[in-house]
């Protein structure tokens, strides 16, 4: 059977081409490799080689020609023992293998609701929370209950490591992993050179060979060095494969401003990940939802991304003495009840949102307060249902005000509860400024119970 | 750091060379059945073709054992047949179909197969640096023997992750075999104009890793590098720079008219240096072979890449609830 030579498309974008010289003439024999034809396309001049093996039998398009559409035939090859008569049998001289188009998005437009699906996606993990009616408490810190976190996981998974910067010998840059080398040895718990590109690849791959490891990111500024890993390598590759592998890894550390640590060291980078599907990100508040939130976190096949506070690591809540005490991902946590506004927050942003509720409450306002403690996959169901009660949100964090996690929400809302709502949405966020470091400045920078109070009395016309 | 050039053709068995000859004409006539499909608009995007590399890629699967792990940059269709893939999934994963090894999600650039311990097929160049020596130390955690093999090309080799890995494995003794793919362009810019120091195999000789340079155009003398940097790593000593000198006959991807070099450059390589045509030389002057059998092969490729081809295109696209699958267990 004779070939068909098509023309070819030689760029992503080619549609047309010009034939520009034909390096074989009509009789000439061409093997795999031959460059038969110079091609102009839409961005460079390109050889042509030929695939199959034969006699060029006919040129059907001379040299010179412009605007040939790809996948027009150029010419026909006769394979062995063919001649010229054979060309008869050739029916379809033109375009004949002219692909139909494939399918395009307009036709089959997707009418899935994004959010209905990223909801069902989060609670496709959601197990409860349960804390038995007896159950004791025990005042415990931040810091130690991350710990805590990591400790009992270890002991029940072999497979659990730590690595990152100091979290060996010195037991953690800011002591989260006290006591974690003693009990584990240098085998799980590895220090790791100053190199965050590196050691994050380098986890990345331990977790595809079948590891789940804790990255330590001394601060999640230094992240920024892994980012290309984290976001390209961890979140995507169980898509581009197919279901075949992922990452199932934290990535953990002190994310947002500290103290006087100026704009190099003081960025919340939960909007940031927040965007990126492939994977969890969690920013727990308590000592109870950091130490329920990690084991979780680290039990997830997915990559977590777990955004501590050196601000809260020393800051005491009641944790339930539970032999095994998880926190969903992915379900927001009610602190208060409330019936004139919705305070939605997470991370250190609900020590404002919390004070703000008490203030006012001897005001005579009612706030209810939502932590959503993950921040993808967000728990949406339980911040509309609250607004569909108060009618009225505020929402705060520490980051900075474009694309934020607050824009979001404020357009989930929009578009989920628009016609309860009594006020436009107020997020109330870090400035839009780099951290400063004068301790006035600083502190004009982030968010304020302050400004919480007024954006409750405008949206509460108080 | 020896320069080990290695030229072990003797003691070689006709089954041998024949295999090799197998495996190097399948990808070459695979990779010109890609760029066929992709003239026809059924391969869409970027694609990287390995045409002239073979055998790097079929020298060093000689030397690999079950449970070894590999993965390699974008240009990866190479990497995922030597390993024994069916060129069939490999190849409806180019046109982006359903029976894809990605199911069509991942692409010419991004493609896995936990069943061959094959861990992509990675965009981001040098991205698959770090992953390696992580593959490495989760065998090493286990107290398995197998080793990583992590393929990247010159230009990669400029990248800082690169070092950041050595520095690691090298520390923690990691057993990976860092192959350096030198086919002399990063895209369009030469060795000469990107690299400070165009020996490769030394660049882990300030980690203390041990490294050697090969004849990438002999699959023997691949082979035989390979299993000198297996058995060091698998000894325990770490981990091992491999440079293999190798050569691509095609531009950086299918849009790349490789204006960067001469025409007499790249036909005098395909002239006198073509990794197949040396095997094919081999089985003729031995007497293991002659033309008429070596036809009788190439038939048999022939079929079998068409046979990709046909499938590729018959198979359907992804069902569209694909979209949302696969984005978290």
């Amino acid at each position: 059977m004779t070939i068909n030579i098509l023309m070819p498309a030689l760029s992503p974008t080619m549609e047309e081409g010009t034939l520009a010289k034909w390096l074989v003439k009509e009789g000439d024999i061409v093997q795999s490799g031959d460059i038969m034809a110079e091609i102009e396309t839409d961005k460079a001049t390109m050889e042509f080689e030929a695939v199959d093996e034969g006699t060029i039998g006919k040129i059907l398009i001379p040299e010179g020609t412009e605007n040939v559409t790809v996948n027009t035939a150029i010419a026909i090859l006769l394979e062995d023992g063919e001649n010229l008569s054979n060309l008869n049998e050739v029916s379809s001289p033109v375009a004949a293998d002219k692909l139909e188009k494939t399918i395009t998005l307009t036709e089959n437009v997707i009418s899935k609701d994004i959010i209905e699906q990223s909801t069902k996606i989060s609670n496709k993990y959601i197990e409860s929370e349960l804390i038995p009616d007896g159950t004791t408490f025990t005042p415990t810190t931040v810091r130690d209950a991350l710990r805590d976190a990591m400790a009992e996981e270890m002991r029940s998974n072999d497979n659990v490591f730590l690595m990152g910067e100091e979290v060996a010998e010195y037991e953690g840059a800011y002591k989260v992993s006290q006591g974690l080398l003693d009990e584990f040895g240098d085998k799980r718990i590895i220090d790791t050179p100053i190199t965050e590109h590196g050691f994050a690849g380098i986890a990345v791959g331990a977790a595809f060979g079948g590891l789940n490891p804790i990255v330590e990111f001394m601060t999640f500024n230094f992240a920024l060095q892994a980012m290309d890993h984290i976001i390209n390598s961890a979140a995507k590759t169980l898509y581009m494969s197919g279901g075949q592998m992922g990452a199932p890894m934290v990535f953990r550390g002190p994310n947002g401003a500290a103290s006087r640590v100026g704009a190099q060291h003081s960025h919340c980078f939960a909007a940031w990940y927040a965007q990126i599907p492939g994977l969890k990100v969690v920013m727990p508040y308590s000592a109870a939802d950091a130490k329920g939130l990690l084991k979780s976190a680290i039990r997830d096949p997915n990559p977590v991304v777990f955004l501590e506070n050196e601000m809260l690591y020393g800051r005491t809540f009641e944790v339930p003495d539970l032999k095994d005490f998880t926190v969903p991902i992915g379900k927001a946590k009610i602190w208060r009840e409330g019936s004139d506004v919705t305070l939605v927050s997470f991370g250190i942003g609900m020590q404002y949102a919390l004070e703000a509720a008490e203030l006012l409450e001897a005001d005579g306002i009612s706030a209810e307060v939502i932590d959503l403690r993950t921040i993808r996959p967000i728990d949406y169901d339980t911040l509309i249902n609250s607004i569909k009660k108060t009618n009225r949100c505020v929402t705060i964090e520490e980051g900075f005000p474009v694309a934020s996690i607050g824009n979001h929400l404020s357009a989930v809302i929009m578009e989920r509860a628009f016609d309860y709502l009594d006020a436009p949405v107020i997020n109330c966020t870090g400035k839009d400024v780099p951290m400063p470091y004068a301790a006035n400045l600083e502190k004009l920078a982030l968010v304020t119970t302050q400004e919480v109070l007024e954006a409750v009395k405008q949206v509460t016309y108080k | 750091m020896a320069k080990a050039k290695k030229k072990a053709k003797a003691n070689i068995s006709a089954d041998e060379l024949h295999k090799y000859y197998r495996e190097m004409l399948l990808i070459r006539r695979f990779e010109e059945k890609a760029g066929q499909l992709y003239g026809m608009g059924h391969i869409g995007g970027f694609c990287h073709l390995y045409i002239g590399q073979e055998a790097v890629v079929v020298g060093l699967e000689a030397a690999a054992k079950e449970g070894d792990s590999r993965l390699t940059s974008y240009r990866d269709h190479a990497h995922m047949l030597a390993c024994g893939l069916d060129p069939k999934g490999v190849m409806a994963e180019l046109t982006g179909r359903k029976d894809g090894l990605s199911k069509g999600k991942g692409g010419s650039m991004h493609m896995f197969s936990k069943e061959k311990k094959f861990y992509g097929g990675h965009g981001i160049v040098a991205a698959q640096v770090p992953i390696g020596a992580g593959l490495a130390l989760a065998n090493k955690y286990r107290g398995e023997d197998t080793v990583t093999f992590t393929y990247f090309g010159d230009g990669a080799a400029n990248q800082g992750q690169v070092y950041e890995s050595f520095n690691m494995a090298a520390l923690w003794k990691l057993p990976v075999i860092f192959v350096v793919e030198n086919n002399r362009y990063a895209m369009g810019t030469s060795l000469q104009r990107a690299a400070s120091t165009p020996d490769f195999y030394t660049r882990g000789e300030a980690f203390g890793i041990a490294g050697a340079v090969v004849d990438g155009m002999d699959v023997l003398a691949v082979k035989a590098a390979g299993e000198l940097a297996v058995e060091h790593c698998r000894a325990g000593n770490g981990p091992f720079v491999l440079e293999v000198k190798t050569y691509r006959y095609r531009g950086h991807s299918m849009s790349d008219p490789a204006r960067y070099r001469s025409k007499e450059e790249v036909k005098n390589v395909k002239d006198n240096q073509d990794p197949i045509d040396m095997v094919k030389e081999m089985l003729i002057q031995g007497g293991h072979s002659t033309q008429d059998d070596l036809k009788i092969i190439d038939k048999d490729i022939k079929k079998i890449v068409q046979e990709s081809a046909d499938f590729a295109i018959a198979s359907p696209e992804p069902d569209l609830n694909e979209l949302y699958t696969d984005i978290l267990v």
